[in-house]
């Protein structure tokens, strides 16, 4: 799991630029470029970087495209060679659709509210003039809580004994019972991701509004009395590099990086609740031990985040303005 | 055995030119108190002798030390002794060559080795069908039923021997303002020692110990399917409460005196006496009357030490000294009054008794005489492939039979298939 999380901190933003360059075919200006005299050292430069891709990325990859294709004995003694049926074997399982479905779901919910939850506290924020700096440290606070800590510090509020969100649901009537009923725990997991999330976005957003010419705010005070309108024609527009950006990001987030907040609620016993396919990976892997299965699934994974990656640049990319 | 000892560092000794230590590593997967114990227990075999030194490395929990162990045997890294937990046994067991049997290891090194030393309810569980120990049971636990006594004593009952006394017992604690039970790791509880407590086949080929080839689980049986429609019906009378797969989540309101009787293990009695401000006390895990041939033994549960091959003939022989070490009466009591865990040898149990512990700690009892009852034909063991996988699958069904979304019937049918699956790629993976 670390690797997968090195890999989407740090590759993504990399991948991101690269990918950029390709689709929009920018030639770099020539002006600015920088010539090295000897072919070899641009690959010195680059040697850190490209260690760091292969050794977490490409070579685990082949291993688990290999791996894939044979029933393996954990200690490594004896293998079986399957062919493709690892990869039916998890698809047509009665479980792999349903955690599926549930990842879509719970990749759109999460990035949808924590995007739109981090905007709207960043244009709030943006406008506050008295005491702003502390509005804002308390809003930024949130993401110096590692995933597993808010985890433990969202599962303290949901606990099925003890919890305070309990109390308040049966206030309102609902028997909340997060553990047992698979939409309770779904609520509870998307609340603590989305919690957990909006400071990062809230950070990106801020610098972006604020990167927003102070003559262009004026000129559209002028054209647009509508707050909202000044805002959905002139600001949005603006800051659509930056959602752009975060839009990535929040997917990559809440596809894998929510997974230490999963293992915390899930309890190491995920039973009938919701899992991401990140989470079953992990469950049939390193706990079922079966490494074949769990292959198979990741490669899946990758395919579905490469596909995921393309269309975004394809489709949305386009839409984006650089200003 | 101190002569044999001191042969074998003599042994040792000669074998080696150069006078030093042999450093052994085992990993493990207990936390808290339990890896404290476990320090504490390395540090007294490092103490009593001068040619090994042995060095605990806390792995995380019993997956994850067994998954660590995997990779680390893979990349020829693995530790002298691997903790391996009773459902990952198999995993171990099937992969011949990846371990070193206990039994082999020890007469191997010119020490003695005797079975019937063991406790009946542990001879068997991590041997092969021949009775050959592959892994040295360490941590035995047994599934017992705790008590609390005030509010037995409230509503007039005595604690069940019997899932029968329970439904008569249960409407008068219900009475009375208590929950009757709770359970956790219905898993263990009502599969795995439903099994053993009633003396139910539990999969074909012997209980899976005679081969991996076609090993079939047998869970959708009639009797199973009763035990779940029962506890379903007593759920939605109030005599039972669910409170999900987590362990703590159903001892909880045992603790906060809120649930009359618990399922637990019997190594949880150290935490209990910690966390729990009232009087209680345990018996065993009930069975059915009304099935022939119940009341039998129940399965080891927690884990044994593995052995790893592949290491040099020193290190071997010190992990064969300490495999003897530990099953010592003193170490074995040292280990059982400070955890909670059960003692594995006979000796160890009388020296315990000896001592005046069962006098003082009568709950402490309660374990090791529920392993040390008859055993029946289906209470030795289970040995399937993938098994943390199909407890898993079994987790997710009791959930949906406890929150209405299947019937018993249909959730066991489920367990079966998937079950049946991943046993017939267990079989695979050693072709």
């Amino acid at each position: 799991m670390t690797d997968m999380t090195v890999r989407t901190r740090s590759a993504d933003r990399a991948l991101l630029l690269r990918l950029r360059a390709w689709y929009s075919a920018e030639t770099p200006n020539p002006a600015k470029r920088v010539q090295f005299d000897r072919p070899l050292t641009p690959w010195l430069f680059l040697m850190p970087q490209l260690a760091v891709v292969v050794i977490f990325f490409y070579w685990p990859s082949v291993q688990a495209v290999t791996s894939s294709f044979y029933i393996e004995d954990p200690f490594g003694f004896g293998a079986t060679f399957v062919g493709m049926e690892n990869y039916t074997g998890a698809v047509t399982s009665s479980q792999y659709a349903g955690t599926a479905a549930f990842t879509a779901f719970f990749c759109i919910v999460v990035t949808a509210l924590s995007l739109g939850l981090g905007l709207l506290l960043a244009v709030k924020a943006d406008k506050v003039i008295r005491g702003a700096s502390s509005y804002k440290t308390a809003l930024i606070s949130v993401y110096a809580i590692a995933p597993p800590v808010a985890g433990l510090i969202g599962m303290m509020f949901f606990d099925m004994h003890m919890g305070p969100i309990k109390d308040l649901a049966a206030f309102f009537g609902h028997d909340l019972r997060v553990g047992i009923d698979y939409w309770d725990t779904a609520g509870a997991l998307v609340t603590i991701s989305v919690w957990k999330q909006i400071p990062y976005n809230f950070i990106f957003f801020l610098s972006g509004l604020q990167a927003v010419p102070v003559s262009v705010r004026e000129a559209a005070l002028i054209d647009a009395r509508s707050g909202w309108r000044r805002f959905r024609d002139v600001t949005l527009p603006l800051l659509a590099p930056t959602a752009f950006f975060l839009l990535v990001i929040n997917i990559t987030y809440a596809m894998f990086d929510t997974f230490p907040i999963f293992d915390v609620v899930l309890k190491d016993k995920p039973a009938n609740n919701p899992m991401t396919l990140v989470y079953k990976v992990y469950l049939d892997g390193f706990k079922g031990n079966d490494i074949g299965g769990s292959s198979a699934q990741s490669v899946i994974l990758m395919v579905v985040v490469a596909a995921l990656t393309v269309m975004q640049f394809r489709f949305l990319e386009r839409r984006v303005h650089y200003g | 055995m101190m002569k044999t000892a001191t042969t074998t560092i003599a042994f040792t000794l000669t074998a080696t030119t150069v006078m030093a230590q042999t450093d052994i590593s085992w990993w493990h997967g207990m936390g808290g108190r339990n890896g404290e114990v476990i320090n504490e227990i390395s540090q007294q075999f490092n103490d009593a002798q001068q040619d090994c030194k042995l060095t605990p490395v806390s792995r995380g929990t019993y997956e994850e030390a067994l998954s660590s162990g995997i990779a680390a045997f893979r990349s020829g890294e693995q530790p002298n002794i691997l903790q391996v937990f009773d459902a990952g046994a198999a995993t171990i067991i099937a992969a011949e060559g990846a371990t070193i049997p206990a039994e082999d290891l020890i007469t191997g090194a010119g020490e003695e080795f005797d079975r019937d030393a063991f406790i009946a309810g542990v001879r068997n569980f991590y041997a092969d069908s021949d009775g050959k120990f592959i892994g040295m049971p360490f941590n035995s636990s047994a599934p017992i039923l705790y008590y609390n006594e005030a509010a037995l004593e409230e509503a007039g009952v005595e604690p069940p021997k019997t899932w029968e006394e329970f439904e008569e017992a249960a409407p008068a604690l219900k009475e009375a303002g208590y929950l009757p039970m709770t359970a956790s790791q219905l898993t263990w509880m009502m599969v795995e020692n439903f099994k053993s407590r009633n003396n139910q086949q539990f999969a074909t080929n012997n209980n899976g110990y005679d081969s991996v080839e076609g090993t079939e689980i047998i869970v959708n049986d009639e009797n199973q399917v009763m035990m779940f429609e029962k506890l379903k019906a007593w759920a939605d009378d109030g005599l039972y409460g669910f409170y999900g797969a987590g362990w703590a989540d159903n001892l909880k309101p045992f603790e906060e005196g809120e649930a009359a009787m618990w399922i637990g293990s019997s190594g949880s009695f150290g935490g209990l006496q910690q966390s729990a401000d009232f009087d209680f006390s345990a018996v065993h895990m009930p069975y059915w009357d009304a099935i022939e041939g119940a009341g039998t033994q129940s399965f080891i549960g927690g884990a044994a030490l593995f052995a790893m091959s592949g290491k040099s003939d020193e290190e071997n022989a010190c992990t064969a000294q300490f495999f003897t070490f530990l099953t010592s009466p003193e170490t074995q009591v040292y280990y059982h009054k400070n955890t909670g865990y059960v003692p594995v040898t006979e000796a160890a149990y009388e020296l315990a008794k000896s001592q005046g512990y069962y006098d003082e700690q009568p709950v402490a009892e309660v374990g090791i005489q529920q392993l040390m009852l008859d055993g029946g034909e289906w209470s030795k063991g289970y040995r399937m492939g993938f098994y943390p996988q199909i407890r898993t699958v079994m987790e997710r069904e009791f959930n949906r039979i406890f929150s209405n979304e299947v019937e018993v019937q249909d959730a066991f049918d489920t367990i079966q298939t998937e079950g049946n699956a991943l046993l017939a790629r267990f079989a695979k993976t050693s072709s």
